[in-house]
């Protein structure tokens, strides 16, 4: 099963080819929007629970049963909203810039598409702060789509009125989770709200609301050409569809790529990334879904087939398909720890467990990277890890524990060693 | 925030107790707040405070910063309290409350630029006198050390003001920062000859057809 280039959907992904809309037609974006409108709100949500697409920002929801929530029939005064995800911070996660900057078009028209079936009466790109460039083409695009009477009143003459406005952040990781991105997007600062109300029933200004990730929407438009059979053929059962991969770290050349979900580990690797860094037998362990996943030793990941279930069965998770690839060059240690103090930084403030948490399982992190810390100390941070772990309005705090208990679980005779050879060290000093 | 040593507050109100929109920035205050639905102003006060750290920073030849009277400003021009326009501008970390240099050196250290070597980096920074949460005396350059920045596939990477510069080491980041202290502009993104933005360097393993034209893959669809 290999993927070939006519079924992939982001053919501009490295932007070899120019974004804009000309060039975009020529691809075959915004054709015949109209004629998919035409099939009408909810034969569009139908096909997209048919194709199996699930959500592309981590969580892994089916992506057409979430539209499904949104009220039937909005009044002017409570009109539904879309708010697409851009906010692309999770470490190792790279794939929504290569959409916004260089195949933007294919986004905007899945907004309209998305936001039609939803019945809703606008979206709001929340583009992450730091994307300034990319920012400044989505502006550019959205812009080119108005001046050709694709969106704004009565978009692309289907007879439905729909705007789209491109927001920028200002630096805050913690905005890509949906209710912080709604605060945020109501100017005030990104503290998740309380769940329920859920944003279908009150999200953007108390109006239903569904927030969606940028790859998500940008594959709408391909999925209604082509068909839920089409998109259906890749990946296994649950798992569908096509998916942007994107690999860093310890192998040959890193790089973002479309591929088949399910996709083994050994096979994306061998075919976009030249290998492992020193072969395979120097790797050491693998974050196969961005930092918010616990990290799967070599054993484990080699013949793992890439998907949700392929990696939860390993213990881990798919999450944005960031896949972090370590060899046994690397301190894994720091590496987890890097992402502790990555945690700490990000924590909005608002819930105890966190706020105080994320800080101290960074600094017992940072003894046991040292090896200053006591034997003991590994069994109480895996403790305050759980104590962690849901008892937050968000996920932040479970995403700060997960990779600790991956570490604890996998390298504890690691973190031994690091103890025992510093208090040896110690007592041979003593002894001198 | 770079660094966090506010200035004296009477120095800033004498300095920034008058500031006001340019012509430009008055007329684009106003794009910005009608993308957002009649009564919910406030939700502009991001894209708002960003307009304002620039306008700051054209003024005085610096990537910009939010002196408090023009947080004060802008909470007005919103119609919100100023403490809510303070929280929103203390919250976002790309809203600098104290001075920065003319270059913000924005070094992204998180565990995917860690892997590729973004020590290697930051010692190329502290080596030019660069000295984090610091500005260089000559007001030059600011470093911070920064959060994942998104460029994971071409890490390790600095954001420089408005541009990324990826695929870095030592030798790269020294150049670049040499070639700013020189005023001059080096080139934005990958710094890896021969690579063109996220593809497998010596070339794509995908879509080659896309690399010489504007191809289009319809017409190999199947129904």
């Amino acid at each position: 099963m290999t993927l070939s280039d006519k079924d992939r959907i982001f053919t501009n992904l490295y932007g070899y080819q120019d974004w804009g809309l000309e060039a975009a037609q020529a691809r075959g974006d915004w054709d015949a929007t109209k004629a998919l409108m035409a099939a009408g709100q909810d034969a569009i949500i139908d096909v997209v629970k048919a194709s199996g697409l699930r959500g592309r920002g981590g969580a892994g929801f089916p992506t057409g049963l979430k539209w499904s929530f949104m009220p039937k029939n909005p009044t002017p005064e409570h009109p539904n909203f879309l708010v697409i995800n851009a906010d692309e911070s999770e470490p190792g996660s790279c794939k929504d810039r290569e959409i916004l900057r260089h195949d933007p078009h294919k986004l905007i028209e899945g907004a309209l598409l998305a936001g039609f079936a939803m019945r809703a009466r606008a979206a709001y790109i929340y583009i992450r702060g730091e994307y300034i460039r990319e920012a400044e083409v989505m502006f550019a695009a959205v812009a080119q789509a108005y001046d050709a009477g694709l969106l704004g009143k009565n978009a692309c003459k289907s007879g439905y009125d729909f705007d789209v406005f491109v927001h920028r952040g200002a630096g805050a990781y913690i905005c890509g989770e949906e209710t912080a991105m709604i605060e945020s997007l109501e100017g005030k600062k990104g503290q998740p709200r309380l769940k329920p109300p859920f944003p279908a029933g009150a999200g953007l200004y108390g109006c239903p609301t569904t927030v969606n990730n940028v790859e998500s929407i940008a594959v709408v438009p391909a999925i209604l050409r082509r068909g839920a059979l089409w998109f259906s053929s890749f990946g296994r059962e649950g798992n569908k569809g096509t998916k942007l991969f994107q690999i860093s770290g310890h192998v040959d050349k890193p790089c973002v790529v479309e591929e088949e979900m399910s996709i083994p580990f050994r096979e994306l690797i061998e075919k976009h990334c030249g290998g492992i860094r020193g072969g395979w037998d120097n790797l050491l362990a693998v974050i196969p879904g961005g930092s918010s996943v616990p990290l799967v030793p070599a054993a484990d990941i080699m013949d793992a087939p890439m998907d949700f279930d392929g990696l939860k069965a390993v213990g881990s998770g798919l999450g944005t398909a960031a896949v972090i690839v370590m060899d046994k060059s690397t301190d894994i240690v720091r590496a987890i720890s890097r992402l502790s103090y990555f945690y700490k930084h990000e924590s909005c403030g608002q819930c105890t467990p966190c706020r105080e948490g994320t800080g101290w399982m960074w600094r017992v992190m940072e003894r046991l990277r040292t090896g200053e810390a006591d034997l003991s100390e590994i069994d109480l941070l895996q403790q305050v890890t759980k104590q962690v772990e849901g008892h937050t309005i968000c996920a932040l705090g479970d995403a700060a524990a997960w990779p600790i208990q991956g570490l604890i679980k996998h390298f504890r005779p690691e973190l031994e060693r690091r103890i025992a050879e510093r208090a040896g060290g110690e007592m041979l000093e003593a002894a001198e | 925030m770079a660094n966090p040593t506010i200035p004296d507050e009477a120095e800033v109100r004498a300095m920034w107790g008058t500031f006001a929109w340019t012509l430009a920035n008055a007329a684009q205050a106003k794009v910005i707040i009608a993308r957002y639905p009649a009564g919910r102003q406030r939700s502009a006060i991001m894209p708002l405070l960003d307009l304002a750290q620039r306008q700051v920073g054209a003024e005085t030849s610096t990537q910009g910063w939010l002196p408090i009277s023009v947080i004060e400003y802008v909470a007005a021009q919103l119609d919100m309290p100023f403490m809510r326009a303070l929280e929103v501008a203390s919250f976002y970390t790309m809203f600098n409350l104290a001075p920065v240099g003319r270059f913000h050196v924005q070094v992204c250290g998180t565990t995917p630029c860690m892997l590729r070597g973004s020590d290697d980096v930051m010692t190329a920074c502290k080596n030019k006198g660069l000295n984090k949460g610091k500005t260089t005396p000559d007001g030059l350059f600011t470093l911070t050390e920064v959060e994942c920045m998104g460029n994971c596939s071409s890490a390790p990477m600095v954001q420089i003001n408005d541009d990324n510069y990826e695929d870095l080491d030592y030798d790269r980041m020294t150049a670049i920062l040499e070639a700013l202290a020189e005023g001059k502009q080096p080139k934005a993104g990958t710094q890896e000859p021969g690579r063109h933005t996220v593809e497998p360097l010596g070339g794509p393993t995908t879509l080659q057809d896309m690399v010489t034209a504007n191809y289009d893959y319809r017409g190999e669809w199947t129904a």
